[in-house]
């Protein structure tokens, strides 16, 4: 059995564990990159709109500073996020996008002078100054008071990987692609790597790491109808919560993205709305406006998507055979801006609706679309429960984004915080040494292989992998949605248990030999089930409503009671996660308070009612 | 109803020892605006869960999933099968090295096509932290963005004559992206140094013209323009030295 040595093995190449591995690699550190896709590949790529960093350049963004910034992400998150994270990131933001631009990415930049925009469907004008000519520009996003997207075109995610990679390849540092990690190497205090399935012949391999970083993004797959990309399960998120140590945090926290199209749930980016793109309904009639007078379209994505929701269910919806539905409109913005601006949108809308969104409505409604909760770390990435654990991106709690991460800062995070935990590993590993216990590390090997061995040959059962996966993505839709209750929330809960038991007993249809997807799928069903039963039972515990959880049986956010983060560990032979809350934030730079968008109903610290 | 589709599919787990290469045929009735995701994923699922393929995005944003579709290497996430006769034959790209099925191995070729053309910035400047970033023309980081479209998908490679001829062929896709690093100011390489990476027969002068990378490309990137430019400025770096009066 091959096993690997390195310094860093990073568990995830997108571009949060491109970044890290970068900042090792540059530090003389060896690092090994595990991707179950050839990294450029990886989910980050689908990003489109932009990245969040206050450089001010543009005129609509004059005077931003990371102050602004900050207040915008604290107030997007509905006071859930780790303040003291929040600045770190916001105030490392602007020099993380310049270097970005130093190693070769084509930012879209400022063109001095008089150009029209829209907002909320009317068309304004704005000057750019000569001074600020060819300096990075931004565009708006939802929920941030200045325009603050820096982007490519709507590439931005496509670009920033590309050019991550290219510094991969220039470094030299080793990528695996099509390998998966299937467990970590630990002793219950020290993690010394992980035993990983080759995707290219099914044959497992050892690597040994003095740290090893989880950067493998969102576990969206657990839903239905979800943005994400196929690969998007949660990989290296199980395999943390399969140690009974690593706790997940605030699994219930999932974003539903506004605008993913009819039926596919393929993204359309938010820059859509941002450049002045307006939803309609039935009637092909503005609507956002009348529920959030102040910011329209362009508010968080929780409450938009709340409102869309809302509108749909109020009999305004647009019916089809997918169901009901809204419009997005970007025909005003006109030909040019789309074929320069929303190139990627453009293409989509072609390809899979046969609409041509110059002259024609997209069909849109919300779809899950991001995981805030994920492997809980300290601020500089050390995940809690293991020494020489590390996690970043989508795939970590650093926690940036608390109960409703605004658009624009998950690619933000994905360098800012790659950036930042890089240099704290490197710290890590000029301190540290490891002891392999080599008994451990083969006996996680074997138990990998048992495993294997065991679904192949049916031991434990014949389970349909496929109809497992099937049912555990439509109960989180049906009763772990956007809107929340705990009737619902309980039912998810007990159908989710019941096939949590199924997924221990899944057997084959096929042979599993080599890289067999079924077995590939199927050795992750059962982590995918424990995923889907934190995110309802932690919803199922949080009597109250904030960000994107929403209950309709608590609809007050609840500060009193609930300004905390939910950690969720996973107990030999357990049947649902261990849940413990720990404070949202030590630092509170911010008070909690109005958000400004949303509807507003508070309990606040002392217990005192706030609002409608 | 819709049509009765029959997908013949290439067959062959070079991991399994029982497996030879053949051809498998699936069928399914065709649904409103069924792509070929769709389709292989219903084939997976319901009749053969041991039918390799790849997809991720499943968006036509990542280059995951290119495949031989009735003879023409495309994306399959992004092809209806209305725009298909209702036989339909699925093979894997050639030129790359078979994984399963009808995935091939494309990560490791092109993490070799990049090392071999520096896919990189190159430069002598060290990032100052703290200090504004360099200007730039937003019409040409327009221009840089129309060639970094390029998702790697390989179509251009599987479709090239020459590709499918020699081995160190480096491709379509290799040429785009030197362009893309000479039309980069960040970029110091002299055109003498891009003329040792590309101009040989493994590079710019390999390319017999065909040109059928420009019409599988599915972001439709201008490849043909750009091997048009690079021939000729890697043509004149050839000869150049002839022109050089006076300097003997």
């Amino acid at each position: 059995m091959e096993t690997i040595w390195t310094d860093l093995l990073c568990i995830g190449a997108g571009l949060a564990g491109e970044r890290v591995a970068v900042e090792a690699s540059a530090a003389g550190f060896q690092s090994v990159c595990l991707s179950i896709v050839p990294p450029r590949r990886s989910h980050s790529s689908a990003a489109q709109g932009g990245m969040q960093a206050s450089l001010g350049n543009c005129c609509l963004g004059d005077a931003d500073c990371p102050d602004t910034h900050f207040q915008d992400t604290v107030k997007g998150s509905d006071w859930g996020c780790d303040q003291e994270v929040a600045r770190l990131f916001v105030e490392t933001a602007p020099e993380a996008v310049r270097e970005m631009a130093f190693w070769g990415i084509p930012w879209n930049r400022v063109v001095p002078g008089k150009s029209v925009y829209f907002k909320g469907g009317k068309q304004y004008e704005k000057t750019e100054s000569e001074e600020k000519e060819g300096l990075i520009t931004a565009r708006d996003f939802g929920g941030t008071t200045k325009w603050r997207a820096c982007y490519t075109s709507d590439g931005t995610g496509h670009t920033l990987l590309y050019t991550m990679d290219n510094k991969v390849v220039e470094l030299g540092v080793t990528v695996h692609d099509r390998t998966e990690a299937i467990s970590l190497i630990h002793d219950g205090e020290t993690c010394m790597g992980a035993v990983a399935r080759c995707l290219k012949t099914g044959r497992l391999r050892t690597y040994l790491a003095r740290a090893t970083l989880i950067a493998t993004g969102g576990f969206g797959k657990i839903y239905r109808e979800s943005t994400n990309a196929v690969i998007n399960d949660g990989g290296g998120t199980m395999i943390a919560l399969d140690t009974e140590v690593v706790p997940i945090g605030n699994p219930e926290a999932i974003q539903f993205h506004p605008t993913g199209i009819v039926p596919t749930n393929i993204l359309v980016t938010e820059g859509c709305r941002g450049d002045g793109g307006t939803l309609l309904d039935v009637n092909e009639e503005r609507f956002m406006h009348e529920y959030e007078p102040e910011k329209g379209e362009l508010a968080s994505r929780d409450v938009v998507s709340r409102w869309m929701t809302h509108h749909i269910r109020r009999g305004l919806g647009v019916k089809s055979a997918y169901g009901d539905h809204l419009w997005l409109d970007i025909r005003h913005l006109g030909a040019e801006h789309i074929k320069t601006k929303l190139r990627e949108v453009e293409e989509i809308c072609n390809n899979f609706l046969g609409v041509d969104p110059i002259t024609q409505l997209i069909p849109v409604r919300p779809a899950q679309h991001y995981s805030m909760g994920g492997v809980r770390t300290n601020k500089d990435g050390a995940a809690y429960g293991l020494k020489g654990l590390f996690a970043a991106g989508e795939a970590a709690c650093w926690d940036l984004h608390g109960f409703n991460r605004l658009g624009g800062n998950s690619l933000a995070e994905t360098i800012v915080a790659g950036k930042i935990v890089g240099q704290k590993i490197v710290e890590f590993l000029q301190g540290a040494e490891t002891k392999y216990d080599t008994a451990l590390i083969k006996g996680a090997l074997v138990k990998g292989q048992e495993r294997i061995d065991g679904i192949i040959s049916g031991r434990a059962g014949h389970e349909n992998v496929f109809e497992i996966r099937n049912a555990m993505q439509d109960e989180l839709m049906e009763r772990v949605g956007i809107f929340r209750n705990g009737k619902d929330l309980q039912k998810a809960v007990d159908n989710l248990q019941g096939l949590y038991e199924r997924s221990k007993r899944v057997g084959l249809r096929s042979s599993g030999r080599g890289a067999n997807p079924e077995l590939t799928l199927a050795l992750k069903i059962r982590g995918m089930v424990r995923l889907a039963l934190c995110v309802a039972y932690g919803a199922l515990k949080r009597s109250e409503s904030r960000g994107c959880h929403a209950r309709e049986d608590c609809e007050a956010r609840n500060d009193r009671d609930w300004l905390n983060r939910t950690l969720a560990t996973w107990g030999k032979e357990a049947d649902l996660p261990t849940l413990n809350y720990e404070a949202a934030s030590k630092v509170m730079e911010l008070a909690p308070g109005d958000r400004g968008y949303g509807v507003c109903k508070i309990i606040s610290c002392d217990g005192e009612i706030l609002g409608a | 109803m819709g049509r009765e589709l029959t997908f013949h599919i290439f067959r062959y787990n070079p991991e399994d020892p029982d497996s030879a290469p053949h051809t498998d045929t699936f069928s399914m009735e065709e649904r409103e605006n069924l792509t070929l995701f769709i389709a292989l994923t219903h084939i997976r699922e319901e009749q053969d869960p041991s039918l390799q393929f790849d997809f991720c995005c499943r968006a036509g944003i990542c280059g995951s999933c290119a495949m031989v579709i009735n003879g023409r290497p495309g994306l399959a996430c992004k092809t209806l099968t209305r725009e298909l006769p209702k036989e339909i034959t699925l093979m894997p790209l050639p030129v790359f090295r078979l994984i399963g099925d009808l995935s091939v191995d494309t990560g490791t070729w092109f993490r070799v096509m990049n090392e071999k053309v520096g896919s990189w910035i190159h430069t002598s400047k060290e990032f100052k932290p703290g200090a504004r970033e360099e200007r730039m023309d937003n019409a040409l980081a327009e221009e840089i963005y129309e060639l970094e479209r390029c998702i790697e998908c390989g179509c251009c490679v599987a479709s090239c004559g020459t590709a499918n001829m020699r081995e160190d062929f480096v491709g379509a896709v290799a040429m785009n992206r030197i362009a893309r690093f000479m039309m980069d100011p960040r970029d110091e390489r002299t055109a003498d140094e891009y003329f040792e990476v590309i101009g040989t027969d493994e590079g710019i002068f390999g390319c017999m013209g065909l040109l059928a990378c420009e019409d599988v490309c599915p972001k439709n990137i201008p490849l043909q323009d750009q091997l048009g430019i690079l021939r000729r400025k890697m043509g004149w770096n050839a000869v150049k030295h002839l022109f050089r009066f006076g300097s003997l």
